[in-house]
């Protein structure tokens, strides 16, 4: 692999990270991490959209009209979804009603949208490809961070096995609302103190 | 009383933004100032409200099991709810621009006080999440006409106090990685543990 593809598919893993640097879909990042498979599930479903629509987009982008290019792109992007949420219901029924509204949101999921405007329209479809696998488990990293710590703490387990000693008594607010808020606040905290990005 | 209850819920128990993490993104990209917070609040408002019973429609007449049996009694065993997705994004689409024009001819000085936000609304996920929470919790025309304005008085409500909040954060002294983002998401997180204070609260 040449070092440019290597830089398109790593960066996102932490220099450019989508949820901690760049600031962007966050609210699925928060609302499905009470688990570690449902987190898994979430990356892998976000991430085939995101790479499949980098793909069309760019395969595209010769050929739609830049005035409707958003509605082109919401277009597909919601096919690509529609058939991901079919597939989830499909197979992985349980685990598709706990993440309930949240996989349709991966249509106003400002990766998938964000990537499509400012890489997908200018580039090929083989880098395009690499951006949205970079992209996609770079949010993924993210979640499954977040959902291990919020599960170890909540429930004292990991992917449903026990790991904490018997006389472990979960912390419920790991498990609310406010707990992946401060989780998450606390990671990017350490995030950027690593990789040493200030916001101005 | 049913209905005054929804509404309460909506906006303090199970605040869209601090209870499900809807529209953060705006909240955060747009709490810097107080004015645009409030302004993009008011958008909010307003195209909740009308997309809710819009989306209600089209799911309850078109797209739900079912729904086409008004049409011709043969199609009583069709399902189109595979559909919701792009119909409810092309509604919100369109809705905001209709908004948009109605608002550029008869209210101009509205128009443009939330000049750039409007078309910002299409991507809030605010606005989509109503529409599937609506479905998922089969709430009727009147009920989802309320569910969509109570929940955007909460999300006004979120925003508003956070650009209260960050405007005073503006002059403290905090580590370099806890700058912008960090902080303001443990803020988030205290404010939503204070909005947990509500819940129980029954009409």
């Amino acid at each position: 692999m040449t070092s440019a593809a290597k830089k398109l598919l790593m960066d996102p893993f932490s220099d450019n990270n989508p949820v901690t640097i760049q600031v962007l879909g966050i609210c699925s990042a928060l609302a499905v991490t009470v688990k570690v498979d449902t987190a898994i599930v979430m990356t892998l479903a976000l991430t085939s959209v995101v790479t499949l629509s980098n793909v069309v987009i760019s395969l595209l982008r010769n050929v739609i009209p830049p005035g409707i290019r958003m509605i082109v792109e919401m277009a597909i992007i919601a096919s690509l979804v529609i058939i991901a949420d079919q597939l989830l219901r499909a197979f992985l029924f349980d685990i598709s009603k706990q993440l309930s509204v949240f996989v349709g949101l991966i249509i106003t999921n400002c990766i998938v949208m964000g990537r499509a405007e400012a890489f997908a329209l200018q580039n090929p479809p083989k880098d395009s490809l690499l951006d949205g696998l970079g992209n996609g488990l770079g949010y993924g990293i993210v979640l499954i961070t977040v959902a291990t710590i919020r599960e170890l703490l909540g429930f004292g387990t990991f992917l449903n096995f026990k790991i904490m000693p018997e006389s472990f008594v979960g912390n419920g607010l790991v498990l609310l609302a406010p707990g992946a808020f401060i989780i998450l606040g606390l990671l990017i905290w350490a995030q950027r103190t690593v990789s040493k990005y200030v916001e101005e | 009383m049913d209905l005054l209850s929804l509404a309460i819920k909506a906006i303090f128990v199970e605040n869209i933004l601090l209870a499900f993490f809807l529209g953060m993104c705006s909240f955060l990209a747009c709490s810097k100032k107080i004015d645009t917070a409030i302004g993009l609040g008011f958008a909010v408002i307003f195209v909740l409200t009308i997309t809710l019973p819009a989306n209600w429609a089209i799911h309850h007449f078109l797209l739900r099991e079912g729904a086409l049996t008004w049409l011709n009694p043969k199609f009583a065993s069709l399902d189109l709810s595979f559909l919701n997705f792009i119909c409810f994004i092309a509604t919100i689409a369109s809705m905001v621009q209709l908004v948009e024009m109605i608002l550029d001819k008869f209210f101009p000085a509205l128009y443009h006080a939330l000049g750039i936000f409007l078309p910002l609304i299409t991507v809030n996920c605010a606005i989509l999440g109503g529409s599937l929470f609506m479905v998922e919790r089969e709430y009727g025309a009147l009920e989802s006409t309320v569910f969509g304005f109570s929940s955007g008085i909460g999300w006004l409500l979120a925003i508003a106090a956070m650009a209260a909040i960050r405007k005073k954060l503006r002059y403290s002294h905090l580590p370099d990685g806890l700058k912008g983002l960090g902080i303001t998401m443990i803020m988030t997180g205290l404010m939503a543990m204070a909005f947990m204070c509500f819940s129980g609260i029954n009409l």
